[in-house]
């Protein structure tokens, strides 16, 4: 043993200069899908029945764009319904109350149980069933009543069917994101003082936004699309507006592309703003943000 | 004779069928810093949370300041206290956790202000002063805007002793809070607990740290299987602990 430090200085060695693996089956794959996506581009201009010039027609008509405004209505309002609705449920559901919790249970039992078709035709359909709604003293006088069946405009069936459902399936996300929630920060809370509703409000939801908010986007884009449903009971939206456009004129591809690029757009533009929400959410851990925005970039691009 | 910070008469507490607390006594009186030492799974942490109502207590009484936790004597019969009884009792407890258990979301500054906002709803720039002195008492003013992720364990436990102090509580419990950290941090945390004792703050400490035991307890109490095996100054019982188990433990940890 010497009494040299350990610490010496030493020559470093050469940088290792390696012959890196080849995958040649990488290339083969790229070479295939190349030819074929070379085909399908190809047939794009030279295929006439996908109709061009009739999208381009119909792009920006005044039928498509009502359609398209009364989905983007819908899809806002329902998701308001169902994300507040949804957080309301939840926090019933993991209360220790055993009456809310069995209420919110039931409540997402039954609305997660039943076709949303047949919740949305039971909305519009409930005068059938109570034709007054009144509020007053039970099996008692009643002092303001309303009529259902002036009420329950198509609108208001759509918004109720497509928002209590939502809220149905939204309750179960946002449990899984208060469940997610280390149980010390409860107890971190309390041991300061904070009620229930404060630790709710101020500790445990923001960090559960984190999980909650990527399965939203996803309900949110089956909103968008789950919003032609509302056909059933007469009311109009895209792809129904579509619909009735190529019941008249047969060109069922064109207009089936006018809806499919308008939902494209609006998902494209959805993802761009989950993106922005889920950095918000996110800026107290750096690795979140990662390459979320590049990863959409390429997929976007690629779609327009 | 001055009301004792902390009486724990009896107590009592089991988890299912496993009795974890079976009768422990503790008295701590204003200003004392006792700790606890024993073995993992002998109840001590259970204890100190039962102290704020972390945990329930099955029989025996916890009085902190003279005033009976988690329940309210009337008419000779115990009366459960609401939930927002017990979070006003728990404001005059500070805790520390052995994993900090700081809100991710926020920064240091908006951890400390937290509770004081929201709880006592101070302006926010009192808030704000309060909350930067805190951590100049700590040594982290120039980390006030970094996320907890951002600082290493020794800082955030300081972080989050701030934010307990920042509650202008009597009584500090602390859970094992140096258990957590790489052994290079464990002074600075150390020496904050040491400067807060020596301001006259009544600690409760659940710690394996002897040498911290030694020098700042007034008193220690040795635990095992849920009772208090041996109890008194700390630096006569780590040099002549006179039960065996007491003798056992500390022959295996000095």
């Amino acid at each position: 043993m010497s009494d040299a430090p350990v610490l010496t200085k030493r020559e470093r060695p050469e940088p290792i200069k390696a012959v890196p693996v080849r995958h040649p089956g990488r290339w083969l794959a790229v070479a295939i899908l190349a030819v074929l996506a070379a085909m399908f581009v190809n047939s794009l201009f030279t295929n006439p029945n996908y109709g061009w010039p009739v999208v381009a027609q119909y792009f920006f008509s005044a039928p498509i764009l009502n359609g398209l405004k009364n989905t983007l209505i819908l899809t806002v309002l329902s998701m308001i319904i169902g994300i507040i609705g949804g957080i309301a449920l939840a926090v019933m559901r993991l209360s220790p109350n055993p009456v809310l919790s069995s209420v919110s249970w039931t409540f997402t039992w039954f609305f997660r149980g039943t076709p949303l078709i047949a919740q949305l035709i039971f909305w519009f359909y409930l005068a059938a069933l109570y034709p007054t709604l009144g509020l007053g003293i039970p099996f008692g006088p009643t002092f303001v009543s309303i009529d259902v069946n002036s009420a329950m405009t198509p609108f208001v069936a759509c918004l109720l069917g497509l928002g209590l459902n939502e809220a149905a399936y939204m309750s179960e996300i946002v449990r899984a994101g208060l469940q997610s929630v280390d149980h010390g920060q409860h107890e971190a809370a309390s041991a300061l003082g904070l009620s229930r509703f404060q630790t709710l409000r101020r500790i445990i939801l923001p960090q559960a936004m984190r999980v909650i908010i990527p399965p939203t986007g996803n309900e949110t884009i089956s909103m968008l699309k789950n919003t032609s449903l509302v056909v059933a009971i007469g009311y109009f939206e895209l792809l129904t507006s579509a619909q009735r456009i190529y019941s008249n004129n047969f060109q069922t591809i064109p207009l089936l592309i006018v809806a499919a690029l308008w939902y494209l757009i609006l998902t494209s533009v959805l993802s761009i703003g989950q993106y922005y929400v889920e950095r918000h959410y996110g800026r107290s851990t750096r690795r979140n943000t990662g390459n979320r925005l590049f990863g959409f970039q390429r997929a976007g691009g690629a779609t327009r | 004779m001055t009301t004792p910070m902390v009486e724990a008469i009896q107590i009592h507490k089991s988890f299912g069928h496993v009795e974890v607390l079976r009768g422990v006594d503790l008295v701590v009186q204003p200003g004392e810093v006792a700790c606890v030492i024993g073995p993992s799974g002998s109840g001590k942490s259970t204890f100190l949370r039962c102290i704020n109502h972390l945990e329930t207590i099955d029989a025996g009484t916890m009085r902190v300041n003279g005033k009976l936790i988690g329940y309210r004597e009337a008419g000779g019969k115990l009366h459960e206290l609401r939930e927002s009884e017990v979070a006003a009792q728990r404001r005059d407890i500070g805790m520390v956790f052995q994993r900090f258990n700081l809100f991710p979301h926020m920064t240091a500054l908006e951890n400390v202000m937290e509770a004081p906002r929201t709880v006592r709803r101070l302006p926010k720039k009192q808030a704000r002063e309060q909350a930067m002195a805190l951590l100049s008492r700590v040594g982290l003013a120039d980390r006030c805007d970094n996320y907890p992720s951002q600082l290493s364990g020794g800082q955030q436990q300081r972080v989050a002793i701030a934010r307990a102090l920042a509650m202008e509580p009597r009584l500090m419990l602390f859970d094992e809070p140096t258990s957590a950290l790489d052994p290079e941090l464990v002074g600075e945390v150390l020496d904050v607990m040491r400067e807060l004792a020596a301001s006259g703050m009544t600690m409760v400490v659940v710690t394996h740290e002897m040498g911290f035991a030694r020098e700042v307890g007034d008193k220690l109490v040795f635990m095992d299987e849920g009772v208090v095996v041996e109890a008194g100054n700390p630096r006569e019982v780590l040099s002549s602990p006179r039960h065996e188990r007491t003798q056992a433990f500390l022959s295996k940890v000095l």
